[in-house]
């Protein structure tokens, strides 16, 4: 067991940890080899392609490499902590790398030509000049995604409870939802656009759609395969319909509810450019339109790195909301 | 050892009355007789043990007796009354274990009270039950964290915490070890005594019938008709040796087709 942990989180890291006080923290130190060589490199090298805050990549890589330096003899006396550090070493030194690599065949070689693709300098250029906007995209999708996200799961739990369990509503609901769910999102738009008052609701109906329609689906499935003898059981200890539903049916079928709203949570980001091509005045999907448009892909990609680790956040939260809800299915899975 | 359960629980047993069942299965428009004219009247507070070869169709008694399941002829009644549907004065003790996945243990047991609003009142008997099936240590863990036996002991728990009146047992302790088997007999007889429920057990152990039972009966292949009757009038507690039931054993396993050396 300890040994394959050691094999798949990286041997080395592990080994160090086992020394005394004072081992040090070998892939630290070649984390900071890695992105000090990154920082002379992009300082260093001319640039052939001019994308501006050439200095300040450098330097952000060298302080990089100097608090892995510095980890590299104190991350053991960091706890947990250091112990995360410790797993992601090898990813460190590999970042640093990476990021010297796409450097150097971007602004110092030329081979990747501007407007197409951007070096890292770039992205930082983009962020540092242009982050007021940015936060203020983040806030206005933050909203839209909010509310169409979350109204979306709520109604798209509601009516999955609703399909798996009531054999009448399943008859007419589930063709329906069958026909609904394959549809792109931007196909929605012209009706959207008569039905809604606002763009902006339009966009959280777009949200909620993208979001529910993946929720309704697999409660509606979970809750109804739940084991007939559950309710059975439930029923000789005197359950009513309410009890059956709220606390056989839909605990049971909570492993797929959340499947799906790991599934709506992607579909809702990725509806999210379509919902504001209807005419948002900011918003994440905007900015991405609005850059590409001009052919700014700095801006284009600074802005997908943005949604990228936002959506990475959130999937990290609904994991930690899931192992919550769902402790008693440790060992079972 | 049933103490605290034994004062705590005075109940009172209902009769089960079952009038000439037959019961098929539809399946793809094919259907299977399981029960063939079975009657059979249980007087309260009686203990009556079921024994059939497997498949005859003894669950599917049991399933009519809680109301889960409406006879396709004949009557099936408690106290004179037609059961029609589940009713926690009835409980049936399911062949597996079935505990909800998603509750720990006491919340397993809690469920019938919960159901019914009873768990201000009544919670805590839940400790009783808990101490009764010697899951004390364990009220916290969740069914995948159990033995086979000790869920089956949980479940038999969930339905005692309710006080039944009609106990319907499923083979309920199909998967206890010899010995465990050999201690939850004698609680449930204990508990038998002290709290006067009606007992109708299914199980395949010949001797377990004989040492709990006041009367055996014995079922046929499918579809399930009662081919013999035993009144069992040795007191309690017996002995397997004892020289009757010994006797009453062989006759029992000859009624079940199987012949003597066994
Ligand atoms: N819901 C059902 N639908 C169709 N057939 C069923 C159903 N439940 C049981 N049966 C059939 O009825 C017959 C009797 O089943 P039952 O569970 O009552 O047997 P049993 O006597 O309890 O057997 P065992 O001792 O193995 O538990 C079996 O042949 C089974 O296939
Ligand atoms: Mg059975």
């Amino acid at each position: 067991m300890s040994a394959a942990v050691e094999d798949t989180f990286g041997g080395a890291g592990r080994r160090t940890l086992a020394l005394p006080f004072g081992g040090v923290w070998r892939n630290g130190l070649f984390a900071a080899g890695t992105w000090s060589l990154t920082a002379a490199l992009s300082y260093g090298l001319p640039d052939v392609i001019s994308w501006g805050a050439t200095e300040l990549f450098a330097i952000i890589m060298l302080v990089g490499a100097g608090i892995f330096l510095a980890l590299s003899v104190t991350v053991h006396r960091l706890g947990g902590f250091g112990r995360t550090l410790i797993h992601y070493g090898p990813w460190f030194i590999v970042l640093g790398l990476w990021l010297g690599v796409w450097e150097v065949l971007t602004a110092k070689l030329g081979w990747l030509p501007k407007p197409f693709f951007s070096p890292p300098q770039g992205l930082l250029h983009v962020y540092i000049t242009d982050w007021d906007r940015l936060l203020i995209c983040i806030a206005y999708t933050g909203r839209l995604w909010g509310l169409g996200f979350f109204s979306g799961i709520l109604v798209g739990f509601a009516a999955g409870v609703a399909l798996g369990w009531s054999k009448r509503f399943a008859y007419w609901g589930m063709p329906l939802l069958k026909l609904i769910g394959p549809v792109p999102a931007s196909a929605w738009i012209p009706c959207t656009f008569f039905i809604f008052p606002s763009v902006f609701h339009a966009s959280i109906f777009l949200v909620a759609l993208a979001s529910g329609i993946p929720v309704a689906i697999l409660t509606a499935a979970g809750v109804s395969q739940v084991n007939r003898s559950f309710y059975d059981v439930a029923r000789t200890l005197g359950a009513d319909n309410r009890f059956l539903i709220f606390k056989v049916a839909i605990p049971a079928s909570l492993p797929n509810v959340f499947v799906g709203i790991f599934m709506g949570l992607y579909y809702s980001f990725a509806v999210l450019v379509v919902a504001e091509m209807l005419g948002a005045k900011f918003g994440l999907g905007w900015y991405l339109q609005f850059n590409t448009a001009y052919s700014a892909y700095a801006n284009v990609y600074a802005a997908l790195i943005i949604m990228a680790l936002i959506c990475a956040g959130l999937v990290r939260l609904l994991f930690v909301a899931r192992d919550r809800l769902l402790g008693w299915q440790k060992g079972i899975l | 050892m049933a103490l605290a359960l034994a004062e705590a629980t005075p109940v009172e047993s209902i009769a089960l009355d079952v009038e000439g069942v037959s019961h098929r299965y539809e399946l793809d428009g094919k259907s299977l007789q399981v029960l063939d004219n079975v009657s059979l009247t249980i007087a309260p507070g009686e203990f009556v043990a079921l024994l059939g070869p497997s498949g005859c169709g003894k669950s599917t008694l049991l399933r009519l007796a809680a109301g889960l399941e409406t006879a396709t002829t004949g009557k099936v009644l408690e106290d004179g009354r037609p059961i029609t549907a589940p009713n926690p004065d009835r409980i049936l003790v399911f062949q597996d274990a079935t505990l909800f996945p998603w509750r720990t243990v006491r919340a397993n047991i809690a469920t019938g009270l919960e159901a019914r609003g009873l768990l201000g009142e009544k919670g805590f008997r839940i400790d009783e039950v808990l101490k009764l099936v010697k899951l004390e240590g364990f009220a916290d863990f969740y069914p995948h964290q159990l033995s086979g036996g000790m869920a089956q002991r949980a479940a038999l728990a969930r339905a005692l915490v309710n006080d039944p009146k009609l106990l319907l047992l499923d083979e309920p302790f199909g998967k206890l070890d010899s010995l465990t088997r050999l201690r939850m007999q004698n609680e449930l007889l204990d508990l038998w005594k002290s709290a006067g429920f009606t007992a109708l057990l299914v199980t395949h152990d010949v001797e377990e019938a004989l040492l709990l039972a006041d009367r055996v009966i014995v079922l046929s292949d499918r579809p399930a008709s009662i081919v013999a009757e035993i009144r069992v009038d040795q007191p309690h507690p017996r002995r397997r040796d004892d020289a009757s039931l010994v006797a009453l054993r062989r006759s029992l396993l000859e009624k079940l087709g199987i012949s003597h050396d066994v």
